[in-house]
This record gives C-alpha cells, sequence and structure tokens, in this order.
C-alpha cells in the first residue's frame, strides 16, 4: 500500500482490478461457495436445518472445530504442520480437570496451569522442529502419540479410571464456566459461547495476518524461510509462535469442552487433527504454506460443521456418513484449486 | 482492499460484541430453556412416531450394529420412523442429542457411556418434552436426568458373574482385556471380574487395531505363562485372544462378553468357554416398543428400576440355538 503520487499514465500493472478479480484472488472465495453449496443442500432438503435450534447446532459444531482450524490455518501459511493439536484440546482437559478435582486447586488456577502446560509442549514442538530440521509433520506426529500416552497414563494412574468428572464442584466453576461455557439466547434459542470465541478467535487471526508486521512474517517464512532469513525476518521465533498459537487454540477448546461437559475422557481428540487440517485447506491454506486465509479456515469448518449436522437433519443412514464427508470436502478443495489458478493468472 | 478488511473485521467484531450484550447470559450450571418447545407438546397421535437413537458406538463395530437392527426392526414393526447416529466423541454425541431435539422427534434413546458430558443435552430434551430412554451404560444417572427408563445390563454384576465362573472352572490367574480407553463400562466389568475371580491383570489394547489387539495379547500371556484364564470384553477381541494363546501355546481359556457368529463358532470348537449375553438386540427393541406404548397409551415399564437384559451365558449346553441368530445379525 505504497502511497503513489504523481502524474498517472495508463499502465495495467497500476489499474485497478476489476471486482471479479480481486473476488478471485481471495483465498476463501472457494470455501464460501461451497459454504453457500452446502446451506443451501441442506436447507432445501431438510425442514430443520434452518430453524434456529437446527442453526444452533451446527453453529456449535462448527466453533469448538474452527477455533483450532483457524489456528491451524496461520500455522499452516507459515509452511507448518501441527498433528498433536486434536489430542491437545484432550490433554488440556485432563489437565484442568485433575487439578481441580484431585488437588482441589481452583479452576481459574487449574484452566491457568494448563495454558502453560499447552503452551509448553507448543513452544517443544517449534523448537524440535527448527532444531532437527525435520518436518513438523513428522515432530507433531511423535508429540501427537506422547500425549495420547500421556493422556491415558496419567488419568489412570491418578483417578484409577479412564475419564475424570466432578470440576462443577470445584471452586472457581460458575465464574469460569460463564466465560467459556456459558450460553446465550437470541430470541427463545440458546446459542453456546463457544461461537463467540470462535469468531473473536478468526477476527484476530484475520487481523494479524493482514494488518500486523507478524501476519506479514507468517506468509514470509511459509513462502520461502531462506529467503525471508536473508532479509532479516526472525524464522525460529516465528514459527515457535505459530506452534504455540496452535497449542492455545487446542487449549481454549479444552477448556470449553471440560466446563461445558463437566467430564473428559482419556481417549477424546483423537482423529481431530485431520479435520483442523482439512478445514483449514478447504479454506484456501496450501499444503506448501505461503498462502491461505484464517477466515477460510472458519468457514471451512463452518462446511464441516453444517454438513455433520445436515446429515443427520436429512435422516440419512449414519453408515455412509463419512463416504459423503470425503466426497464433498474433495470437491471443496478442487474447486478451490479451480480458483486458486485463477488467482495466479489475475496476479501475472 | 486491506483498510476496508480490517474495517469489516472491527465491524463484525462490534456485532459480536452487541450481540452478547443483549443476549441474556446464563452460565453453563443453570439450566436455560433450549430450544423453541414444540408448539403441540408430544406429536399428534394421528401421525407417524420419529424416534432417534444416539449412541456412543464406532460407526462399523459388531456389537451396536445388533442395537442398530434390534432398533431398525422394532421400528419397521411398531411403525415407528427410527434414525440411528453414533459418535464416540462425548461432546460429539451431545450435539447429535442437541440436533434430534432440534427435530422435535417424539422419542430418544441414548446410551450413556459418558453421562455427565451428557447431561445437559438429555436434560434439555426432557424440557422440551420428549420422553428420553437410556440404553447400555448409564443406569445410575438415568433417572435423574429425567429418562423414562434405563434398559441394559449392570456392568459391575457381569463382571462379577463372569469371574465367578472362571473362578469355578477352576482358574487361579485371569488377564482381562480392556479394548476402548475412555469407556468406563469395561473398566467396570474388569473391576467386576476382579471381585468375583480374585488375581487379575487389566490389558489396555485399540480395537480399531487387530494385529495390535493380538500382539498385546501374546506378549501378556508370554510375559506370565501362569495366565490361565483370559477375560474378552468385546467378541472380536475373543477371536484374537484365542489366536494368541494358540499361537503362544497357552493353555489359557478363552471367555469373552457378547457375541457374534464367530464366538458362536469358537464356543462349539470348545475354543472359548462361554460368553456373557447383554442381548443387545433388546436394547435396540425395547425402548422403541416402550417409546411406542408411552406415545399411544402413556405406560410407562419397569417401575424405577432398570430393565435388564443380561447377563445370560451361552455355553456349550444352549450355543446351537444362540447360533442361527447371531449369523443374522440378532444376538
Amino acid at each position: 500500500m505504497s502511497d503513489f503520487s504523481g502524474t498517472l499514465t495508463a499502465d495495467e500493472r497500476i489499474a485497478s482490478p476489476s471486482l471479479l478479480t480481486r473476488l478471485a484472488i481471495r483465498p476463501e472465495i472457494g470455501a464460501l461457495l461451497g459454504a453457500l453449496v452446502v446451506f443451501v443442500f441442506f436447507t432445501v432438503i431438510t425442514s430443520q436445518f434452518v430453524t434456529p435450534a437446527g442453526i444452533s447446532t451446527w453453529l456449535d459444531t462448527s466453533a469448538t472445530l474452527g477455533i483450532v482450524a483457524v489456528a491451524v490455518a496461520l500455522l499452516m501459511i507459515g509452511g507448518e504442520f501441527d498433528l498433536s493439536a486434536g489430542v491437545m484440546t484432550a490433554s488440556t482437559s485432563l489437565v484442568t480437570a485433575m487439578l481441580a478435582t484431585k488437588l482441589g486447586v481452583n479452576v481459574w488456577l487449574a484452566i491457568g496451569v494448563s495454558l502453560v502446560f499447552a503452551l509448553a509442549v507448543g513452544a517443544f514442538n517449534g523448537w524440535l522442529v527448527m532444531r532437527t530440521k525435520l518436518p513438523s509433520f513428522i515432530v507433531t506426529l511423535g508429540s501427537f502419540f506422547a500425549l495420547q500416552g500421556l493422556n491415558l497414563g496419567v488419568t489412570t494412574l491418578v483417578t484409577g479410571t479412564v475419564q475424570v468428572s466432578g470440576i462443577a464442584t470445584a471452586p472457581g466453576y460458575a465464574s469460569a464456566g460463564y466465560l467459556f461455557a456459558s450460553t446465550f439466547s437470541l430470541g427463545t434459542t440458546t446459542f453456546p459461547i463457544s461461537i463467540v470465541w470462535w469468531v473473536l478467535v478468526t477476527a484476530i487471526a484475520a487481523w494479524v495476518l493482514a494488518r500486523t508486521r507478524f501476519g506479514n512474517w507468517i506468509f514470509a517464512v511459509g513462502g520461502s524461510a531462506p529467503s525471508s532469513r536473508a532479509v532479516g525476518v526472525p524464522v525460529g521465533r516465528s514459527k515457535i509462535v505459530l506452534f504455540m498459537t496452535t497449542a492455545g487454540a487446542a487449549w481454549l477448546v479444552g477448556t470449553i469442552n471440560i466446563l461445558r461437559f463437566t467430564t473428559v475422557q482419556a481417549n477424546q481428540g483423537i482423529g481431530l487433527e485431520f479435520q483442523y487440517i482439512i478445514a483449514a485447506v478447504i479454506g484456501g491454506c496450501l499444503l506448501t504454506g505461503g498462502f491461505g486465509s484464517a477466515v477460510g479456515a472458519a468457514i471451512g469448518a463452518l462446511i464441516f460443521g453444517m454438513a455433520n449436522q445436515g446429515i443427520v437433519y436429512a435422516h440419512w443412514n449414519s453408515d455412509w456418513f463419512k463416504l459423503f464427508l470425503g466426497i464433498m470436502l474433495l470437491a471443496a478443495v478442487l474447486v478451490n484449486n479451480g480458483f486458486r489458478a485463477r488467482a495466479e493468472r489475475a496476479r501475472r | 482492499m486491506l483498510s476496508k478488511k480490517s474495517k469489516r473485521i472491527l465491524l463484525g467484531m462490534a456485532a459480536a460484541a452487541g450481540a452478547i450484550a443483549l443476549a441474556a447470559c446464563s452460565g453453563p450450571a443453570s439450566s436455560s430453556n433450549s430450544g423453541s418447545a414444540p408448539a403441540n407438546g408430544t406429536a399428534t397421535g394421528g401421525g407417524p412416531i420419529n424416534v432417534a437413537v444416539v449412541t456412543h458406538g464406532s460407526a462399523g463395530d459388531s456389537f451396536w450394529n445388533v442395537v442398530k437392527n434390534g432398533a431398525t426392526d422394532a421400528g419397521k414393526q411398531l411403525g415407528v420412523n427410527v434414525t440411528y447416529n453414533s459418535d464416540g466423541d462425548p461432546g460429539a454425541q451431545s450435539k447429535l442429542i442437541d440436533n434430534a431435539v432440534a427435530q422435535h422427534v417424539d422419542g430418544l434413546v441414548v446410551s450413556m457411556a459418558n453421562p455427565d458430558a451428557l447431561k445437559t443435552s438429555i436434560q434439555a430434551a426432557v424440557k422440551a418434552g420428549i420422553p428420553v430412554i437410556t440404553i447400555n451404560s448409564g443406569q445410575s444417572q438415568s433417572a435423574a436426568f429425567g429418562a423414562l427408563a434405563h434398559v441394559g445390563q449392570d456392568e459391575a454384576i457381569a463382571g462379577q458373574q463372569a469371574g465367578a465362573k472362571l473362578k469355578t472352572a477352576g482358574k487361579t490367574n485371569l488377564l482381562c482385556v480392556i479394548h476402548e480407553a475412555g469407556n468406563v463400562g469395561l473398566a467396570q466389568r474388569c473391576d467386576g471380574a476382579k471381585q468375583g475371580f480374585g488375581k487379575t491383570t487389566n490389558l489396555q489394547v485399540d480395537i480399531n487395531n487387530p494385529t495390535d489387539v493380538e500382539a498385546k495379547i501374546k506378549g501378556a500371556l508370554q510375559t506370565d505363562p501362569s495366565i490361565d484364564a483370559v477375560l474378552t470384553l468385546n467378541p472380536q477381541i475373543a477371536l484374537s485372544a484365542v489366536n494368541a494363546a494358540k499361537e503362544t501355546n497357552s493353555k489359557a481359556t478363552v471367555a469373552t462378553f457378547d457375541l457374534n457368529s464367530d464366538v458362536v463358532s469358537a464356543i462349539k470348537a470348545g475354543q472359548v468357554a462361554f460368553a456373557v449375553d447383554q442381548q443387545q438386540y433388546e436394547q435396540g427393541y425395547l425402548p422403541i416398543v416402550m417409546l411406542k406404548l408411552y406415545h399411544d397409551n402413556a405406560n410407562t415399564v419397569g417401575g424405577g428400576q432398570p430393565v435388564l437384559t443380561g447377563p445370560g451365558f451361552v455355553d456349550k449346553s444352549n450355543v446351537d440355538k444362540v447360533a442361527q441368530y447371531a449369523a443374522r445379525g440378532t444376538r
């Protein structure tokens, strides 16, 4: 956005592109179209999909998925993966629950400790990736299994069972629950507060990407780490912060879950990591990094949530659920690619 | 373009903040009115009844497939529209329940592997005037959540009886194989078995990885040759245990919870001593009958006590009769 003043001659390089082109080069446009298609589809074939109660269920599903998906999108734009994000939602829940129920720690403090735990694991992931030069796919696959084992091992060791419950009676539960797990009413329908968190996280991430120096660094390190290092971008620090961001987002979802459901199973969260990545990819992120959008990832999560609940509203046999999901995700990504090819042409 | 975008973002944030400020907030502890209540309470007597079955079984699990068959068969016979959905993640399961409430179903059947996590959703369903019946697990919380009845088997009692039966057979060292981390019902079975049997070791395996299951049981049998009984909690695992015992030349007797056609053959062949049968077909079938009775005639079943579908034992004496039913997916 440089201030270019002076006499202008007609030159295609500084002519403002048409509205259509401007739209087509947005990474989230494919996801937006996909979301519209899915929305219209389920609105037409089911009667409850667009009732307030129906909207509440699919926004609910989308929200906890979207919070982490947005953070994962930032990380993927930065050129890295995090496969431990799904299990991290369970780990943070378990840390909070065990501190509050077994040691009688105030819920706020327990949440704080589990945030520190999450950020430490995130920082460790990032540090390991930068130090070993191993692909983050491998490193975080390791932390995924390690956390899974920790979840089960520590839980059975401390509680003797495989789930931790009873946080509702811990001190500070009510006030913490108010912030993370309350509901708000619009008309006669209640919506979980997680939807607000989702919007907030998406807005902050979009702002960081578009308006801050750190946002530029994210695109730079994802596009080409050597080049960004050459122009003075702190590559290692940026990536470590991004890994801490995904862990932090997983902590937020873990906190929302434990306070809302007041119980956590040791095997929760497995498989979610791929849903986050899928949501980010639908939202226009490239697996190679350097391109993508936070808003797109939020829309990707919305598509996932709409399909998840829409299939139930449509009374389809649940045996076919995953097949439909897979086909739909593939279609969304193909549409994205079509748009991206167009965008590349428009950019030239 | 960027400045426009950030303005939009700020606007969005302001709008969200406004929405919160306007919205009546209520904490998670206090129950809140959920959804718009159906205009006419329960459904009119004329139309068909819609019942949603929401379980915690993973898709493709042989045990839950029988429950599903029970529910859909009852639906066909009684003219009830039955939809079946399942998710092992308690949060996702509660959202499926919310979904059924939003559809104003006339009845809800829920398995509660993790009752606390489902509490809010089930109570919201009860509040919306939807009759709820819990099945399979969560017996102790069923009435407190406002369910009409619970249909299932008491896990601790079933485990105890299985343990006692193995003890009577003269066994001294038991290996109890848990195939789903995080399932409380399974842990209760092994605890019960320990009470009924005595010296018991638990082994954790992953049912989604059959190779791993067999290898782990093999390892356990090799590590401790004095193990002379293996109790598995799922028919698929039972067969892995039989193979593991065969390949390690272990003399361990295998007994299992639940049936499928392979376990039936194994019982006939003497490879499996007995199966604790909780007759889960009934856990799918009976709730549909009960909801139909409640809907048409305001009847309840069970008198506030759980309706027990087990434990029944299948061994050499009665296995032939059960065999033909297991083959068609109803036992």
